[in-house]
């Protein structure tokens, strides 16, 4: 990507949100990559498979997540082919985890990880700052902040595919419409027994909320 | 020691842990700034205003006052919510009310909403350089009825349906952008303040305690307090 003319990091400023439910799990992201001011990409998709069921959110430096999913993609591949069958969710998140903690110091990218395996089913696990936390619900990047109030409030447990597809959807606006370095299109994706399902939402078929009007 | 209290919509009181320094070994609050973190709201209706905030005051770690009052009366009908630094908006507060009771006095009715929130903000703006002051002036008034008016810091002024401030307003825009709706009636107006306040005191570290409330409308400023076992609970696990 170039950048000339603008000396500053690019970032996937972000909102990523990961939601379980019976079945599987839903993830979200925007799709706004910076470079201080400027928009070096409006459409980046910020959810990276890192095997068949399993997936993960980038947020922070858009190397720095590049290189942790690389890293991860490799590395899950390898577990895969040792164990014999597809990897556990959470191995893919303990694979993320270690990576971020070891390196905690030099990175400066968030990754959350979901998705389906025949243990446990829909799982969702947050990699802050080398943790590992399973979660129901999981938001991240600079537009989360924006959204936690409505996630408290808006999040039932046991809803279904199409509820949290909805859900998801919801937060991001919302987030967008607040957070500057998060916007463009929705990206979705629904992961279950049956494979993986991604989805995109144009911006003028995003959902409306209040604008200040 | 003299504690300037100091609330501060963004950045909470941090200490310097560098290699070497005694700040990781004596309590943080005896060298942290006093900070009311702060969550405070303000929603107009048909007939006059509603006001919320959180009752916290913090020294780093330590709660210094659970039960602040963050709602200040300017007027008869119109009042103030403070975030930013205690001592520069009590003192702003003060001086508008003068400021506004004098003027009301000369005029011999009472005041304009836009007018208390005129007074705030030239004085916001002339010292923004001095000041860390985030109010949001609401009250009723016989012209326009409830009107909710924002001066955050650097001094601007903008009338609002509703407005939020404070450092535990970043995490519930998605919550009132996604609630609001217009022609709300003072009790849907309470329920959303009480919710809003409760979500984000849930989530910032510097807002916390009892939610505060009040209604002003032509009759008068109806004032109640939501305890801590009466906060509205959300599901999240």
């Amino acid at each position: 990507m170039d950048i000339t003319g603008d000396a500053s990091e690019v970032r996937t400023g972000t909102t990523i949100i990961a939601v379980e439910f019976e079945g599987g799990v839903v993830m979200g992201s925007d799709s706004r990559v910076s470079a201080g001011e400027s928009v070096v990409n409006r459409v980046f998709n910020k959810l990276s498979p890192l095997h068949e069921r399993i997936y993960c959110a980038l947020s922070g430096s858009a190397a720095d997540a590049q290189a942790i999913v690389d890293m991860a993609q490799y590395q899950l591949e390898m577990h895969s082919m040792e164990v014999g069958a597809p990897p556990q969710v959470i191995a893919a998140a303990n694979v993320v985890r270690n990576i971020s903690y070891k390196h905690k110091e030099e990175l400066s990218a968030h990754l959350m990880v979901a998705g389906w395996d025949r243990r446990k089913g829909g799982q969702v696990y947050g990699t802050l700052d080398g943790m590992l936390t399973r979660h129901q619900v999981c938001i991240g990047g600079s537009g989360s902040s924006y959204i936690y109030g409505y996630v408290d409030s808006a999040y039932k447990s046991r809803m279904s595919k199409e509820e949290c597809l909805q859900f998801v959807t919801n937060a991001l606006t919302l987030a967008m419409g607040r957070d500057g370095s998060s916007g463009g299109v929705v990206h979705l994706v629904t992961i279950t027994k049956d494979g993986v399902e991604p989805k995109l939402i144009l911006s003028n078929d995003l959902p409306q909320f209040y604008d200040n009007e | 020691t003299l504690f300037r209290s100091v609330m501060m919509p963004v950045q909470r009181g941090e200490s310097a842990a560098r290699p070497g320094s005694y700040a990781d070994l004596t309590p943080d609050w005896t060298h942290a700034e006093v900070s009311t973190g702060t969550t405070i709201m303000a929603v107009e209706f048909d007939g006059g205003v509603v006001i919320g905030a959180d009752s916290r005051t913090t020294t780093g770690a330590y709660i210094a006052n659970r039960v602040t009052d963050k709602l200040t009366p300017i007027h008869d009908r119109i009042y103030c919510c403070r975030s930013g630094s205690a001592a520069d908006t009590q003192a702003i507060a003060d001086a508008v009310a003068y400021q506004l009771g004098f003027h009301s006095i000369e005029l011999d009715e009472p005041p304009l909403v836009h007018t208390a929130a005129s007074l705030f903000k030239e004085m916001c703006y002339k010292y923004r350089e001095d000041l860390t002051a985030g109010i949001i002036v609401a009250g009723w008034d016989s012209r326009k009825g409830g009107q909710v008016y924002s001066v955050p810091m650097g001094g601007m002024m903008v009338h609002q349906p509703f407005s939020i401030g404070g450092s535990g307003s970043s995490y519930i825009y998605g919550f009132v952008d996604s609630s609001y709706k217009k022609g709300m009636t003072k009790e849907e107006c309470l329920t959303f303040t009480a919710n809003a306040v409760a979500l984000a005191m849930e989530r910032d570290g510097s807002s916390g305690g009892v939610i505060r409330l009040a209604a002003i409308t032509e009759g008068g400023v109806e004032r109640k307090v939501i305890l801590g076992n009466e906060l509205p609970r959300f599901n999240i696990g």
